[in-house]
């Protein structure tokens, strides 16, 4: 069996992976490992990312990052973890400035500034982007070059790490499943870092890559970590619906609306923003959580479009504009048979982004020796509604504490590597490869798991639905040893899929824990018979997990 | 009204064993290959193996295959009704099962 050692291991390798990697060897690991389900520096939701990235930079127009943090605290609903928010918005600029140095390509004005758009819930023009829609590839092939270059880091794809290795309380590495050839590897790591980014692939609509299904949550709380605000997956408001569109993420409409407006109608093609309190009429000014909220109500009353969404319209908009704003995006629209300048096209809420996440210090250090966090992974800098463009400054700011951190605690640490604590989670994946006889499939339960998670656990919430989601997931969760797998080592999707399911139930169930706990309704989290915000509820709530595997949540003060 | 079909013709096995195998699934009006994929894996055989992770934006270039012999993205070409659709792994890299092949860089793996 394949043994490896690390002073710092890296657990996903997205835009926060790869940033807690370089500044991990920056700060004198000499062996670094980083790790990804998928292919290094591809997967995720970096890659993914369309346009904004939010900095204090300056560059447009007077800001301070104290501004940048006010916005996101307002955007938070009061309960941003402030010590988090701050770091976030205050090293934001130089990490951005740092990926400039790196080549990342920021678009320029033609002064050479740095060009900084307004977008929802910003005081003042302040995310800048790389053209067309560019910025999340760009980034993670930034990244991916210096990694390259990186003589510390080792990278290694198609490595998933099924279970944390826990010894006297601490964190002392990972045994992973070497998906290519079905086999157990054991990874000594004087320091481990998760940064698998979020849980949204485990809703039916969701933005996500397909290794973004809540596995990290699963391993913090296994291990003995907490959670905090689980209950806040943010839903983009506009995720495209129809026409059916391939080569395209479906969150691309955003910055359509950030360069040219664009304006949202019923069916039967009526303003109605302005009737939830958002007025449209100058700007484009609704944040996420309100925006969702708004069209899922005018579905529900029957005043939606005909795949149940709303129109998005640019039809006021002049041909020779929607060119110059979007280039070479207007063609590939074209392929898609999508002609702005004629017809709206549809769009609905769709699972974007988890608030929630990891409990950590300022540090991305968990409650648990030798275990850090970083990226989307971690919890608390957004509080109950994330602001626009706050995501990838989270990832590199976030990732380059948690590598700086986790190597200078692995220079005072010594490796406490205990194979007896690894040997279950090694059986298990070798029980599983050989296969296992059954009428379900965890395919089935994870198809299953994404229409439950979405009509029960998504956009708006109600006690019945929760209910029932929590009853059914503990269902399933009981189902897992019997679950049939298919036999055969390598590159076996059966085999992945368990794990898959394994961890994404844990996450489904946290959030589900935790949407059920607080009754109220508050940011991305709203409830059918607690419409409004409680005062006396503004405040986190942590999710743990028992040694017999009981997920709790609890909203005591 | 009619249910249209689609029919993919997919390599399954590895080395000696490999074969092909028919499929016939609903066809929905712009769907791709790779949706195709996704449906038959959580409806017909939790074992196809293929690669894909960003899904649908055509970012991440996992679900490279050769479909129709033309080395093509699984998420961005289209299905088609009716006419059946051969699907085969990567020519030239070493194969692994089914449509899976290895991708990794030299450097990214394991050994």
């Amino acid at each position: 069996m394949t043994h490896l050692d690390a002073d710092v291991l890296v657990i996903g390798a997205g835009g926060a992976g790869m940033y807690a990697a370089i500044a991990a060897a920056r700060a004198g690991a000499e062996r670094v490992l980083l790790l990804d389900k998928s292919l290094v520096g591809r997967g995720g939701a970096t890659v993914m990312a369309q346009m904004t990235v939010a900095a204090a930079l300056a560059e447009e127009s007077p800001d301070d990052c104290t501004l940048h943090l006010a916005d996101t605290l307002a955007a938070g609903r009061g309960l941003c973890d402030e010590t988090l928010a701050e770091v976030l918005c205050c090293e934001a600029p130089e990490r951005i400035r740092e990926m400039g140095e790196w080549q990342v390509g920021w678009a320029r004005r033609d002064n050479g500034r740095i060009a900084q758009v307004a977008a929802p819930g910003h005081s003042r023009p302040r995310c800048c982007y790389v053209d067309f829609l560019n910025t999340g590839p760009a980034v993670a092939a930034t990244l991916r070059r210096r990694v390259g270059r990186t003589e510390a880091i080792r990278r290694i794809g198609n490595l998933t790490a099924t279970d944390l290795v826990v010894a006297d309380g601490a964190v002392v590495g990972a045994v992973a499943l070497d998906s290519a050839a079905g086999e157990p590897v054991t990874i000594a790591a004087t320091a481990t870092i998760i940064a698998t980014g979020g849980l949204t692939r485990i809703y039916r609509r969701n933005s996500a890559s397909a290794n973004m299904g809540g596995d990290g949550y699963a391993l913090a709380l296994a291990a003995g970590a907490e959670l905090v605000d689980m209950e806040f997956v943010q839903f983009f408001p506009i995720g495209h619906l129809a026409p059916r569109l391939v080569g395209m993420d479906p969150i691309m409409w955003d910055p359509f609306r950030y360069k040219l407006g664009g304006r949202l109608l019923d069916g039967a093609g009526r303003e109605f923003l302005a009737a939830y309190g958002s007025d449209e009429t100058t700007r484009y000014t609704t944040s996420r959580d309100l925006a969702t909220y708004a069209i899922t109500k005018e579905v529900a009353a029957g005043r939606g479009s005909p795949h149940g969404g709303v129109y998005l319209s640019f039809e006021h908009i002049p041909p020779g504009e929607l060119e110059a704003a979007f280039g070479p995006v207007i063609d590939r629209l074209a392929q898609n048979g999508i002609d702005l300048a004629r017809a709206p096209v549809e769009v609905a809420p769709i699972a974007h982004y988890q608030m929630g996440g990891i409990a950590v210090d300022a540090r991305m250090a968990t409650a648990v020796p030798g275990l850090y966090a970083a990226g989307e992974a971690v919890g608390g800098a957004n509080g109950a509604n994330r602001l626009s463009g706050n995501a990838i400054p989270e990832a590199l700011v976030f990732g380059e504490r948690a590598g700086r951190f986790a190597a200078a605690a692995a220079k005072l640490d010594r490796p406490n590597w205990r194979a007896g604590a690894a040997v279950e989670a090694i059986e298990r994946i070798r029980a599983l490869r050989d296969g296992r006889a059954g009428d379900l499939s965890a395919a089935v339960l994870l198809d299953e798991l994404r229409g439950l998670m979405w009509d029960c656990v998504g956009p708006l919430r109600d006690t019945a639905g929760l209910d029932c989601a929590l009853s059914r997931l503990a269902e399933m969760r009981a189902a897992l040893p019997q679950l049939a797998v298919a036999p055969g080592p390598a590159a076996n999707p059966s085999l992945a899929d368990w794990f898959e399911l394994r961890g994404s139930l844990v996450a489904a169930e946290a959030v589900a824990q935790a949407a059920a706990a607080r009754r109220e309704s508050r940011g991305a989290h709203q409830r059918e018979e607690f419409p409004d915000s409680d005062p006396g509820l503004a405040r986190s709530q942590r999710v743990t997990m028992t040694a017999a595997g009981v997920i709790v949540a609890s909203l005591a003060a | 009204m009619t249910t249209k079909t689609a029919l993919l013709r997919i390599r399954r096995g590895i080395g000696d064993s490999a074969h092909y195998e028919d499929f016939a699934l609903p066809f929905e009006d712009g769907a791709s290959v790779l949706d195709a994929l996704i449906w038959l894996r959580a409806h017909r055989d939790p074992s196809l193996a293929f690669r894909y992770s960003c899904i649908n934006a055509n970012v991440c270039k996992e679900c490279t295959i050769a479909i129709d012999g033309a080395v093509r993205y699984a998420c961005t070409t289209r299905l088609a009704a009716g006419r059946p659709i051969v699907l085969d792994p990567l020519p030239g890299k070493p194969h692994l099962r089914d449509l899976v092949s290895e991708t990794r860089p030299p450097r990214e793996r394991l050994e």
